[in-house]
């Protein structure tokens, strides 16, 4: 009996490897190219299409579309690209699963996304053991692509680093408003937060400024009337919310109504539509925001990228996260062209080496941590509609 | 000082939201000895009926607070009759996790129906906030705490001055007693289950217009911190669920306000376990003798 038993199982374990065996041949056969059937290039898009951030991946998508449609039309290489969409759920190991399923079963030669620096993080280390190029259009932690001093030499981002952001806005904040009493209001359980409030306080410090209130909340908190009285409470000047729309639109609410009326500040993770409904149009006011790009820069490439997407869109004007799919596109399909090939590795090179590529968002000049030089954008709010203030280069 | 009275005054706004849940609670509780988990989730089903008639259906506050109501408790009639009427005999664990299950299906049954992302609730009641002596409080926080605390009286008018309230006070004495003496157990459990759903879903539309956002995943921690609410006032009494939900609202706030917003939701379950050392009962709990 017990004998039997084994032998089946045997059995059935050699049938699965055979299964499996069957498999694997079929899809190598498939990649011999290194992706994609005949005259297409396989790309991946690993993006927050559902979950807390879902505006995010959303708007990244339709730039990408947007971006596909244009490259398309005379391919690169000869060849065209095809698009592979997961949906992470905003969440890393929903994140890394997509990764997975992108790299071994549609075998795609480059990967973009995600859209926030966590769900980008997961998915590093699987870009860097099977020598895949990650590209992540708005990721800003610095951890990205350098972790310990070491770089992660498959990742990629189109835009630029947090520190640059909170220093930006400490320089906006004192120089341009007068600051002196700015306070603070951080979301503990995001990296990109403290990130930012980090430079912020330090570039502060430097000019003149002193940070005199620290409150912080994690994610999914709906209720801040208790860290909004006690910042109250000090007078400041100036806040400074480095957050996610989903709370901010909720934190910039009940600010406005517990009487805090200064200037009140963050960076590219308040940019989204869903914010102005959150938080409503008047209580938006006297609110500013860095950013990557605005469609109200009268460069020319930006301008016409602006009419492209609102001849797509039905008139919709673009926002940062739609030009920086866009640009993304247009970052990875330069490298396919250097590379001439659909070669992870060699797109990989390809990736590092760019150097004075013209995209929207900026002139595309990778430092040695593959993070860009780039410039950022000043918006204002101004009931509920973003306008462009002022434009900083890096230094 | 100022800052104290707003600390107070934001924590029983917060208060009062726990409070409507933990009624809702404490009375299925009383009637039927069932921890029902998924009354958290009926809370967010309310908060989206009320956001679908606003938005979709363009009505004010009160009807879509009404519509609401109507809708939960017909919802909460149908998950007691579908989940929890075939284990009415079995164990009492059985039952819990059950309730587990069924606020686990309601959650991602939601998920699959209308996608993960948060919606902005609309602003209907264009309210004047209060300002005394710089503390300000907001013409919502006024009118939620208006709307529980009616809903509390009305409540413990059906439960004391009604031949339905009667019935669930019967029932909840003696089931079998009461099925005997001529009352039909189930229609005053379905009943009981009707008017806590109602609670939540009112609850719910009063979160949204309070805190504009409402996800489906969102009646998790309130719903916990109603539970936490009702077992500190004594689970199955009415008035201390009120009382419970403010006080936890209250401490909250307090604990924001020394300077550990961090430390907020850990403090209300420390609170939970506190109590359940100290005063198993609740603080309006007696230690009844069992009959013999």
């Amino acid at each position: 009996m017990r004998k039997k038993k084994v032998a089946g199982l045997f059995a059935s374990l050699m049938l699965a490897g055979g299964v499996m065996a069957g498999c694997g041949s079929a899809n190598t056969s498939g990649s011999a190219d290194g992706g994609g059937k005949g005259g297409t290039i396989k790309i991946g898009a690993n993006l927050e299409l559902s979950g807390g951030v879902a505006s995010y991946g959303e708007s990244i998508k339709e730039g990408i579309d947007l971006a596909l449609d244009e490259i398309n039309k005379n391919g690169v290489n000869g060849k065209k690209l095809e698009l592979v969409t997961v949906d992470n759920k905003s969440d890393a190991s929903e994140a890394t699963n997509g990764a997975i399923k992108l790299i071994s079963q549609d075998k795609v030669s480059a990967i973009i996304g995600a859209a926030t620096s966590t769900d980008t993080l997961a998915q590093v280390q699987i870009a860097h053991d099977n020598k895949v190029p990650i590209i992540t259009p708005t990721g800003t932690n610095p951890t990205v692509t350098v972790k310990d001093g070491k770089l992660n030499d498959f990742a990629f981002r189109t835009c630029f680093i947090d520190p640059f952001q909170g220093t930006v806005a400490a320089n906006f904040a004192a120089n341009t408003l007068n600051v002196k009493k700015a306070a603070i209001l951080i979301d503990s359980s995001s990296d990109y937060s403290k990130g930012l409030a980090a430079s912020f306080k330090d570039s502060l410090k430097k000019d003149g400024g002193d940070v005199v209130s620290e409150e912080a909340y994690v994610a999914k908190d709906t209720d801040f009337h208790a860290q909004l009285t006690r910042i109250k409470a000090q007078n400041p000047a100036f806040v400074f919310i480095p957050g996610y729309y989903q709370e901010v639109g909720l934190i910039v609410k009940q600010a406005r109504e517990l009487g805090l009326n200064v200037p009140m500040m963050g960076a590219d993770g308040w940019d989204s539509p869903t914010l102005v409904q959150l938080a409503g149009k008047s209580a938006l006011n006297n609110t500013f925001i860095t950013n990557h790009y605005s469609s109200g820069d009268a460069d020319q490439k930006v301008q016409a990228f602006v009419k492209a997407f609102q001849a797509k869109y039905n008139g919709k004007s673009p926002d940062a996260f739609n030009a920086l799919g866009y640009d993304s596109v247009y970052f990875l399909a330069d490298a396919i062209k250097r590379a001439g090939s659909s070669d992870p590795q060699k797109i990989q090179k390809a990736l590092a080496e760019t150097n004075g590529l013209q995209l929207v968002t900026g002139v595309m000049k990778l430092d040695k941590n593959h993070d860009p030089i780039k410039s950022a954008v000043i918006l204002e709010y101004k009931d509920g509609v973003q306008t462009f203030k002022t434009k900083v280069n890096p230094e | 000082m100022e800052q104290l009275i707003q600390q107070l005054v934001n924590g029983i706004s917060l208060g009062s939201i726990y409070a409507l849940i933990a009624l809702g609670y404490t009375m299925v509780y009383g009637i039927v000895k069932l921890i029902n988990f998924a009354h958290g989730d009926v809370f967010m089903v309310g908060a989206f009926i009320g956001f679908y008639c606003i938005s979709i259906f363009h009505l004010g506050f009160f009807p879509a607070l009404l519509i609401s109501m109507a809708a939960c408790a017909i919802f909460g009639v149908l998950i007691e009759r579908i989940a929890y009427k075939p284990l009415r005999n079995a164990t009492r664990i059985a039952a819990l996790i059950t309730a587990i299950g069924v606020s686990l299906f309601i959650e991602y049954g939601t998920i699959y129906l209308r996608g993960a992302q948060p919606e902005a609730y609309p602003n209907t009641v264009p309210l004047h906030d209060l300002k005394i002596f710089g503390v300000v409080i907001s013409g919502q926080s006024i009118l939620i705490l208006g709307v529980s605390i009616i809903l509390m009286i009305l409540l413990q008018f059906i439960v004391h001055r009604t031949k339905i309230g009667k019935a669930m006070r019967a029932v909840s004495h003696d089931m079998d007693a009461a099925k005997l003496m001529g009352i039909n157990v189930n229609n005053t459990i379905s009943a009981t289950f009707a008017i806590g759903s109602a609670l939540a879903g009112a609850a719910g539309v009063i979160f949204g217009m309070y805190y504009t956002t409402i996800d489906p995943l969102m009646g998790i921690i309130p719903g916990l911190k109603a539970f936490v609410a009702a077992v500190l006032g004594g689970i199955g009494i009415i008035p201390g669920a009120m009382t419970g939900g403010l006080l936890l609202g209250v401490i909250e706030s307090l604990v924001s306000a020394a300077g550990f917003s961090l430390w907020r939701d850990g403090v209300a379950f420390v609170v939970l376990i506190l109590i359940l050392l100290l005063r198993p009962a609740g603080l309006f709990g007696k230690n009844v003798k069992e009959k013999v």
